[in-house]
């Protein structure tokens, strides 16, 4: 068993996710939380309310990707940030709750807008009896 | 990166000859020290854009050139739609457009210290800076499109900007050939309140004053004089830009293997200029780059409304808008052919020569202005663009800095309220809704401007006007 956690990794101008997990799903729980990581502290954001999010793509990579843009995407229009997350995937098919709360400029002081999630360094893989996932961000 | 791999052409030009499936060379501007300190990704990204289809005469990479996506930042590239060039959402990058323009302001520097503080709070309070803020301005379906249409033209039609803005503009303001059909829904919803934001990262507004001349005819022309306090403005087209860069990214992953196209990296995903996928691309982007240039546009007007809260009856007329995200169709002499070629410049400013057709009248003879953005300590250069230069890069230029630190680094090292203490003791004062932010963004995590600029002048791409140090940063 691994224990599900997150770790962000270098890239000179922008800066990269990665989630491990001893599932698909919980590793991409995991690199959505260091996603939300990068703009503030998770201990900041209370999981008040709940949105769903769905994307699909054959491709387990492709997939990583668009998860991590629909989260982009809903944080721009509805201005709430995410500290929580379930997801599921079954046969590239990817449904998720997220749990955040409205953006609060003066508590959560957001160190940066993400601008999208990138193909650079993407990887999604099984190793041993865990999954990672991960790729660069563009801040 | 490893200069042994590299074969010098001069001091500031080295070159790599095309090898596997290059179909042609890699050049790359930059002094001994600047390639030295360069990421081996550039080399990697720098020599796989050498190998797209259509690509005219070669790769290039300017002085400030970094590890970026597919292309290199400060890339530069140019396809040919007849040789089956393509185009490349990835050698545009995701903020689309994003650009600096610089105002005058005919302020002396000890004005605007005098109310420093004030300016600095009403600068910050005016212009929405970071995540979760929200501009004024709420557009609704049938405006969006007029925006996506019209450009910086569009935002002086609704009061935002003086037309006299438009003649200093690229494009002069609109870039003409933007299809709003290709830009999706959640695009435009993602734009929707963000016209006249700032933006977060390395975006900025700055109140700068002239502290060197290097070109005293050149700074007449530009109407720049020791001294002088000058406003700059560097952000893209928003959310807007963001998401058409995400949404044809993966349609050209997708659809490459269709074209014949094989990548070597997905990242460089891209779709013929001919093709079905690539036309949309291109009408997307060129209503993005509209985006870009009305939201500069507002920013602008609304920093006139601050200046003006403070100095009654100021102006503060536009001296040059340019981006260095972009991809444009241009006419370019190669090997004495004049052909139309799409170049992308992807963290590389257009810096076109005396005589351009597409320069204003009153700055033909001396080049167009090439706007260079710094740090939050350091400094901004003016330059411009040379005769010479265009038949370097196609008219290209160095955008930044570059950074020479992560993100990550730069917050072990540094804390944000050290870092503005720092700058207040040297009378910059920064305004800026992140402490961590402004950590990221602390001036020792990116390389030497001076150096970067330096590098350009030397290796023919532009020559150096003038420099500018922050007296005011606005940070998102």
């Amino acid at each position: 068993m691994t224990i599900p956690h997150w770790e962000h990794f270098e890239h000179k101008a922008d800066i990269g996710v990665r989630g491990i997990g001893n599932t698909q799903a919980e590793a991409f729980e995991q690199a959505a939380l260091a996603m939300s990581a990068i703009v503030t502290d998770l201990s900041h954001i209370e999981p008040k309310q709940a949105i769903d999010v769905a994307c699909e793509d054959p491709d387990q990579e492709l997939l990583l990707v668009d998860w991590l843009n629909a989260l982009i995407f809903e944080t721009a229009t509805r201005k709430i940030l995410f500290s929580r997350f379930e997801v599921n995937i079954e046969d590239g098919q990817l449904t998720a709750r997220a749990w955040g709360e409205l953006i609060d400029i003066a508590r959560h002081q957001p160190a940066v807008e993400i601008k999208g999630a990138t193909y650079t360094e993407l990887k999604v893989y099984q190793e041993q009896d865990k999954w990672v996932a991960q790729c660069v961000v563009d801040v | 990166m490893d200069i042994n791999r590299l074969q010098r052409v001069s001091d500031y030009q080295w070159r790599i000859e095309p090898t596997g499936k290059m179909r042609v060379p890699a050049i790359i501007f930059a002094s001994e020290d600047l390639i030295r300190d360069m990421d081996e990704k550039v080399y990697e990204q720098v020599t796989n854009v050498a190998m797209l289809p259509g690509i005219v005469e070669a790769s290039y990479a300017m002085p400030d050139a970094h590890w970026g996506y597919g292309f290199p930042i400060g890339g530069v590239a140019a396809f040919d739609p007849e040789q089956g060039g393509i185009i490349s959402a990835g050698g545009v990058g995701f903020d689309i457009s994003c650009g600096v323009r610089t105002l005058h302001t005919g302020l002396t520097p000890e004005q605007v210290m005098s109310a420093q503080e004030r300016l600095a709070d009403i600068l910050y309070h005016r212009i929405p800076a970071g995540l979760g803020s929200t501009g004024s301005i709420h557009l609704s379906p049938g405006e969006m499109d007029a925006m996506l249409m019209g450009g910086a033209r569009w935002a002086i039609e609704r009061g935002y900007g003086d037309t006299e803005d438009l003649e200093r503009i690229e494009e002069h303001g609109c870039m003409q050939g933007a299809d709003t059909a290709q830009v999706s829904a959640q695009a435009k919803k993602r734009q929707k309140d963000e016209m006249g934001t700032l933006g977060s990262g390395n975006h900025y507004l700055e109140v700068q004053k002239v502290v060197e001349i290097y070109d005293n005819e050149v700074a007449s022309a530009f109407g720049i004089q020791l001294n002088d306090v000058k406003i700059s403005i560097h952000c893209g087209s928003r959310g807007l830009g963001h998401q058409i860069g995400t949404e044809f990214l993966k349609k050209m992953v997708l659809s490459a293997k269709s074209y014949g196209i094989t990548l070597p990296d997905r990242e460089l995903a891209c779709a013929p200029i001919n093709s079905s996928l690539g036309k949309n691309y291109l009408g997307a982007m060129r209503a993005a780059i509209n985006c870009a240039l009305a939201n500069r546009e507002i920013i602008t007007h609304l920093t006139r409304k601050a200046f003006e809260q403070i100095f009654p009856g100021i102006r503060l007329d536009l001296l040059y808008d340019v981006s260095h995200n972009t991809c444009k169709l241009e006419e370019h002499s190669v090997g004495g052919v004049t052909r139309q070629l799409y170049v992308h410049r992807k963290g590389a400013t257009r810096a076109f020569g005396p005589d351009h057709p597409t320069l204003p009248a009153d700055l033909r003879d001396a080049g167009q202005p090439v706007l260079i953005g710094g740090t939050m300590g350091t400094a901004s250069y003016i330059l411009a663009g040379t005769r010479q230069g265009m038949g370097r890069a196609y008219g290209s230029a160095c955008h930044g800095a570059g950074r020479s630190m992560s993100r990550r680094q730069a917050t072990r090292q540094w804390r944000g309220t050290q870092v503005k203490q720092a700058l207040a003791s040297q009378g910059i004062l920064i305004r800026s809704p992140s402490m961590r932010g402004l950590a990221e963004e602390a001036p020792g995590a990116y390389k030497d401007v001076s150096a970067v600029v330096e590098a350009a002048d030397r290796a023919g791409l532009a020559r150096p006007v003038a420099k500018l140090e922050p007296l005011i940063c606005v940070k998102g």
